[in-house]
């Protein structure tokens, strides 16, 4: 049995420790990029399981889209694309892990709004992606438009813009419908296929990827609204502006590469360039790595380890991929799009 | 006792003081640590620059709930969509608590059959719901319903105006108005009235012997109050028949897959671990009490329900309490298969304000309340079937 003197030690003992301990870890606010270094590799949160996004390919390597953007970085900072960990985060739980330090980058399709920019202790990196939340019925409904969706049950995943936009879009022209809300994604998905709603909304990339995974793709179609703008941008913790500055130069350097024709197969060759802009951009000229904390040669390695904004598409999404999308926006903008890097000077 | 007894260092041998000291400092301690928890949260959240405080629950929802009991429109707030969440969760508990206890009493009898092959079935039952995890029963049930049953364009109509389909059951329903309600309390309270009535007739009659004609006025209790509030608020008895529209049923009352899935997987799981509470507790009654009890001639039914549950309630309703218990908090498994219940209905919300803390500690609170409530309850009943040593 316990003392009763021991007892009272311990408790105080423990009261103590514990008051210390709370009060001492926070305390310090290290930089990001100083933890990542000494850490020696990037906590990226991603999506578990996102087809041309992220996922894991047969090897048990994380692929896709969002997943590059880490690489980005990575090669940015350590000059290295996989010095990296993934993190695989549901929407519930995606922002706590940012701002709880769990993740130094959340690279996943969410959306830059106001209220998580402004009240949500977050910053956003540049958009990567310009989405737009869409519906996909199955052919034989018939359906040509959003609107005729009057009484339709719909399937929705929970916690994410989608189930708000949905009512903003319909609450307007007086349209009642049925929300299905699932937390799995694969119960939503199956969901739809086994008929149990009319349509499935969601961003029109996740929509792709949704439509890859059916038995048969030719049996779904997705309708024509985009009821909503989603620019799906990575996102940091707040009140750290020079990792901030890292993630946005490391984006712009991918879409700044596509736009000079640099690629990682000639990227070798670029380094002999007479363009200033490529020079800078490359760390042949100037100090700009320096600037970031970086080494100077930074945007070389980002291009050489994982291509330009362009490939970085193509190899994930692109046509010849299993989810087959168009650039739509999200081309350059000398060619019509929304993509633009500032100057790099 | 010597005067000196109560002085300081007296008072510190004192066991009794000791003993409540000890608790003061422990609960005074645990008190100081939550409060300088609280304190560090609030600031590092302000330092970060998230917006703290429960002033959301104010503000627009904006999204659609589509199973509510309460009502909800997407333009209510915050605060009313998570009541509606609870409602959800009570409603779809408290049902799974009668259909368990009501299971799990038959499967358990059942169990100690002496007819073997009962027995057995009532074993495989049991072993059966037990073994697997409930969320993969609850995928289960869910699954099957939405696959086995025709979609909503090919919904069987199994009686006039009834539906089956993967969307649920759908039935015609009365057009439901305040005068209705007022209709039905009247029902209530007349019920009421008759239970009175029939006590205080048998109290009579055990105390005097004399048997009263007391009928004619347990009847009328019943019947007068109903009857007066139909004649006084004449509620219009309209009847909405569901159709089939161009993707749902239109009309009528649903019962939803989500909402039945639920509530199968739930019932029928708890119901397993009630029969075995169950079948301990009518093995705990000795086999003298059943010996005595034919002896006085009563048939095995009898014999079940008058004198050996009575005595099993004693050992059952413990265990039977943390089962009620465990089934209500499953029931946030909920947001597996698309019920939209507290978990739900919090979760949406934390997602859309960013505001989890506060999402968190509703959560809890809710749980704890409504566990709290059922515990409170089970014990009072608890005490009232207690062995009376006299």
């Amino acid at each position: 049995m316990i003392q009763p003197k021991s007892m009272v030690r311990w408790l105080a003992m423990s009261l103590i420790a514990s008051v210390a301990a709370v009060s001492a870890a926070p305390a310090s606010a290290q930089s990001t990029l100083d933890t990542v270094k000494k850490r020696g590799k990037i906590l990226c949160g991603v999506s578990p399981v996102a087809p041309g996004f992220s996922y894991a390919d047969d090897k048990g390597v994380r692929r896709g889209f969002d997943v590059d953007i880490c690489r980005a970085v990575s090669a940015a900072v350590f000059a290295d694309p996989d010095k990296v960990e993934y993190v695989p985060l549901n929407t519930n739980v995606r922002f706590q892990a940012v701002q709880s330090g769990e993740v130094d980058i959340l690279s996943r399709q969410n959306t830059w709004s106001f209220t998580r920019d402004a009240s949500l202790g977050l910053d956003f990196g540049p958009v990567v992606f310009y989405d737009g939340q869409g519906l996909m019925a199955p052919s034989k409904l018939n359906v040509k438009s959003a609107s005729e969706l009057a009484d339709a049950a719909i399937c929705l995943l929970p916690g994410t813009t989608t189930l708000q936009n949905l009512e903003d879009f319909f609450r307007p022209k007086n349209i009642k419908y049925e929300s299905v809300v699932f937390e799995n994604s694969d119960e939503w998905r199956n969901a739809f296929f086994n008929g149990r709603c009319d349509a499935i909304t969601t961003d029109r990339s996740d929509l792709a990827s949704v439509r890859a995974i059916a038995n048969d793709p030719s049996q779904y179609v997705v309708l024509p609204e985009t009821i909503s703008k989603e620019p799906l941008a990575p996102t940091i913790r707040q009140n750290d502006p020079n990792w901030r500055d890292i993630l946005n130069w490391s984006v712009y350097t991918l879409i700044g590469a596509e736009e000079k024709g640099v690629t990682q197969a000639n990227v070798d060759e670029f380094l002999k360039s007479e363009d200033p802009e490529v020079q800078r951009m490359l760390g042949v000229n100037g100090d700009f790595g320096k600037m970031l904390g970086l080494d100077n040669k930074w945007g070389y390695n980002i291009i050489k380890s994982v291509g330009n904004y362009g490939e970085v598409f193509d190899r994930n999404l692109g046509p010849k991929t299993r989810l087959g999308l168009t650039r739509g926006p999200n081309e350059l903008w000398t060619k019509g799009g929304l993509l633009y890097a500032p100057p790099f000077r | 006792m010597r005067a000196d007894a109560m002085s300081g260092t007296r008072l510190l041998y004192n066991l009794r003081f000791r003993a409540i000291l000890y608790q003061v400092i422990a609960v005074a301690g645990i008190v100081l640590l939550g409060l300088y928890l609280f304190s560090n949260v609030s600031q590092k959240l302000a330092e970060q620059n998230i917006a703290t405080g429960f002033g959301y629950l104010s503000r627009e929802a904006g999204f659609v709930i589509s199973q509510t009991l309460i009502d909800y429109k997407p333009t209510d707030t915050y605060g009313r969509a998570i009541l509606a969440g609870i409602v959800n969760t009570v409603w779809v508990s408290a049902w799974s608590v009668v259909l368990a206890t009501i299971l799990g009493l038959v499967v358990g009898i059942a169990r100690l059959s002496r007819n073997p092959l009962l027995a057995f079935l009532a074993f495989l039952y049991v072993e059966a719901l037990r073994n697997v995890p409930l969320l993969l029963y609850l995928f289960l049930w869910y699954a099957l319903i939405v696959t086995s049953l025709p979609s909503v364009r090919e919904a069987w109509e199994i009686l006039p105006h009834v539906f089956l389909s993967n969307s649920g059951l759908t039935v015609p329903s009365l057009v439901w108005t305040s005068a209705h309600t007022t209709v039905l309390l009247a029902l209530v309270f007349g019920g009421i009235l008759g239970v009175i009535f029939h006590r205080r007739a048998t109290a009579e009659r055990i105390r005097t012997g004399n048997v009263r004609a007391l009928w004619p006025w347990i009847v009328l209790a019943v019947l007068l109050p109903p009857v007066l509030a139909l004649l006084l608020v004449q509620p219009d008895f309209a009847v909405d028949l569901p159709e089939k529209g161009r993707f749902r049923l239109t009309g009528g009352a649903q019962l939803r897959p989500e909402f039945t899935a639920l509530l199968v997987g739930l019932a029928l799981s708890a119901s397993a671990g009630i029969a075995e509470i169950v079948r301990s507790g009518i093995l705990s009654v000795r086999k003298g009490q059943w010996e005595a009890a034919r002896a006085l001639g009563l048939r095995d039914g009898l014999t079940m329900r008058l004198v050996v549950l009575p005595q099993a309630l004693r050992v059952i309703i413990p265990p039977l309490t943390s089962s009620y218990l465990s089934l209500f908090k499953n029931s946030s498994l909920a947001i597996a298969i698309g019920y939209p219940d507290l978990v739900m209905v919090s979760n949406t919300t934390m997602n859309q304000t960013g505001q989890a803390i506060e999402g968190i500690a509703i959560f809890m609170l809710v749980y704890l309340g409504l566990s709290i409530t059922i515990s409170v309850f089970m014990n009072w009943y608890n005490s009232r079937v207690a062995l009376k040593e006299r």
